[in-house]
This record gives C-alpha cells, sequence and structure tokens, in this order.
C-alpha cells in the first residue's frame, strides 16, 4: 500500500502500519470531531513519525496514486473543515 | 464516519477527477494535464517568491524596530537627566512594546520559513514528476493501444494529479499564512511610523513635543552658558589689554 502525507511525499507501507494507521486515524476524526485541536495535532504529528520511521520513501518521479491521504500534521482544525467542506481548502486550477 | 485519511483521499480524488474531466477527449487528456502541470509548477515558483517577499517585508521592519530601540533609550535618559521621569517612563514603555514586537516578528519570521521549504520541497518533487509524466506520455502515445493507454493515462494522470493536489494546498495554506501576517505587519508599521521620538520639530504626540521642548531648552541653557563664558573670558582679555 502506498501512504500520502500531504506537503511531504509518498511512503510504502506494509499492513501492520497501515493496520496501525487505522487505529490512529480513528483517535484522529474523534479529536477533530470533538474539536480537540492540540489532540488532533498530537495524533496526526504520531501518524507522521509513524510513517516516516517505518515507511519506505519513493522516488519523486513515481507516478503511482496513493491508497492513503494523510492530510497535514500542522492542520488546523478550522483548516480541516474547510479541507472537507465544498468550498475546499485545495484551489482549483483555471481550466 | 469515516476516518480522516479516507476523508482527505476523497477529497484528493474527486480534485483530480474534477480537473481531469475538463479534458473530454481521452487522447487529449494527457496533453491537457501535462499544461496544467505545467501551470502548477509555475505557481508554486510564484507562491515561493510571494513568502520571500513577505519575509522581507518583516525582517525590514525588525531592522527598523531594533534602530528605535537605541533611540527610546536616548530619549528617556535625555528626559530623566531634565527632571521629567513621566517622560522618560513614555519612552521606556514604548520600548517594551517595541521589543514585544520584536518577538512576535521573530516567530513569524521563522514560520514563513517553514512555508518557503514546504514550497520548495513541494516544487522539487512536483518538478521530478512533471518530468517523468513528460517521457511516459510519449512512451504510451507511441506504444499502446487506444484501449490500453486509456488505463495507463488514468494512472500516470492519477499519481501526478495527486502531487498537484498536495501542491494546491501548500501554495493555498503558505498564501493564507501570509495574509494573516499582512494586518499584523501593517499594525507595526503604524507602530514604527507613530512611535518614533526622533524628529523633535514634528510634534506628533504630546511626547514628541515635550521632549522637544526639554531639548530645545537645555540647549539654550547651554548656549546661554557659552555665551556668558564667551563674555566673561572677553572682558577679562580686555581687561588684560587695557592694563598692559
Amino acid at each position: 500500500m502506498i501512504v500520502r502525507l500531504m506537503g511531504e511525499g509518498q511512503f510504502r507501507a506494509s499492513d501492520d502500519l497501515l493496520a496501525q494507521l487505522n487505529g490512529l486515524d480513528e483517535q484522529a476524526q474523534a479529536a477533530a470531531d470533538a474539536g480537540n485541536e492540540p489532540e488532533l495535532d498530537r495524533v496526526l504529528d504520531q501518524m507522521w513519525q509513524l510513517v516516516r520511521a517505518e515507511g519506505e520513501r519513493l522516488a519523486d518521479e513515481d507516478l503511482s496514486a496513493s491508497d492513503v491521504v494523510i492530510p497535514p500534521s500542522d492542520l488546523t482544525l478550522e483548516e480541516t473543515k474547510r479541507l472537507f467542506s465544498d468550498e475546499g481548502l485545495i484551489p482549483d486550477l483555471p481550466a | 464516519m469515516a476516518g480522516l485519511m479516507s476523508r482527505t483521499s476523497n477529497v484528493v480524488k474527486a480534485w483530480i477527477s474534477k480537473l481531469l474531466d475538463r479534458a473530454e477527449d481521452p487522447s487529449v487528456t494527457l496533453d491537457y494535464s501535462y499544461e496544467k502541470q505545467l501551470e502548477m509548477l509555475q505557481d508554486v515558483k510564484r507562491g515561493v517568491a510571494d513568502v520571500v517577499t513577505a519575509k522581507k517585508r518583516l525582517e525590514l521592519q525588525t531592522q527598523k524596530l531594533e534602530q528605535e530601540l537605541p533611540k527610546l533609550d536616548d530619549q528617556a535618559r535625555k528626559a530623566l537627566a531634565a527632571g521629567r521621569e513621566d517622560l522618560a517612563r513614555a519612552a521606556l514603555e514604548r520600548k517594551a512594546v517595541a521589543q514585544q514586537q520584536l518577538q512576535g516578528l521573530d516567530q513569524q519570521i521563522a514560520g514563513l520559513e517553514s512555508q518557503q521549504e514546504k514550497l520548495m520541497a513541494n516544487e522539487k518533487r512536483l518538478s521530478a514528476k512533471v518530468e517523468a509524466f513528460r517521457s511516459q506520455k510519449e512512451v504510451i502515445k507511441a506504444q499502446y493501444s487506444a484501449a490500453e493507454a486509456q488505463v495507463k493515462i488514468g494512472e500516470a494522470a492519477t499519481g501526478i494529479g495527486e502531487e498537484m493536489a498536495d501542491t494546491g494546498l501548500a501554495i493555498q495554506r503558505a498564501q493564507d499564512k501570509t495574509e494573516q501576517m499582512q494586518a499584523r505587519a501593517s499594525a507595526v508599521d503604524e507602530l514604527v511610523e507613530s512611535g518614533t521620538l526622533e524628529d523633535f520639530t514634528s510634534g506628533e504626540t504630546s511626547l514628541d513635543r515635550e521632549l522637544a521642548q526639554i531639548s530645545a531648552q537645555s540647549q539654550v541653557d547651554e548656549e546661554l552658558a557659552k555665551l556668558k563664558g564667551e563674555l566673561a573670558a572677553g572682558g577679562a582679555q580686555k581687561e588684560l589689554e587695557e592694563t598692559s
């Protein structure tokens, strides 16, 4: 499986790593739902550290799509809301 | 409820399909996508330049504020020497505000520095992928049947589309942070302009005026004393000449 750390690049992840990430992901979502920003930051940061430590970095020129995308570790609650809103946080490119 | 990872993946996928849907004919998807990649590369370069400009502005403000500090110290000393503790206090209060602003500026400059680094890393990755896409594009066009090509095109376009979404997000976040700083930077500009005590004659604030008066008064006293001294010396000289 390929994991993308948004803003840092892609990593190949083992099933075991993915299972750990899924566990943390639930905590991250719970923190976001509860509006608990310090907890959100903490869990996202932990997910990033884990991927960096145990994942295998893909070359920059690799064009593979990712199976999993992890948002930036310093994403604020406000930005999280915008990311998932209709307005979006990723700007559209001009046609 | 889906987790943050799958929701983020969905946002990225939706962004990519919106981008690719604009190229109606699959055969032009490759060229269209490539064109957009080059635009995104330009965008991220511009983003880096914007962050650098904002950083320079803050660095300039830091310099100005740092130059203010010894001036304010000097004003406080002069005011105290003139027996005006209230004015000395006002000058020192202004110095404390300037020092607080300096600390804030340091943090903001560090923040912009890290935005700049992130954007430059984004640019490097995107640049490598665009180059890989460019060569793969030619291979796909030359070697595959229409049906096979479509699958390959979809894969390559998705892979690079993800990097483009990633870069777009980084640009947006850097832009947001830079804008937030503009308001604060303007406030600091105001502080620097109104807080300067250097120009005694402009009389912008009461503190300025009072210090100017004290300064003028002490200058008058000094010159008066000097004149008196000259007169006394002159008189003595004259007496000497007359008696000789």
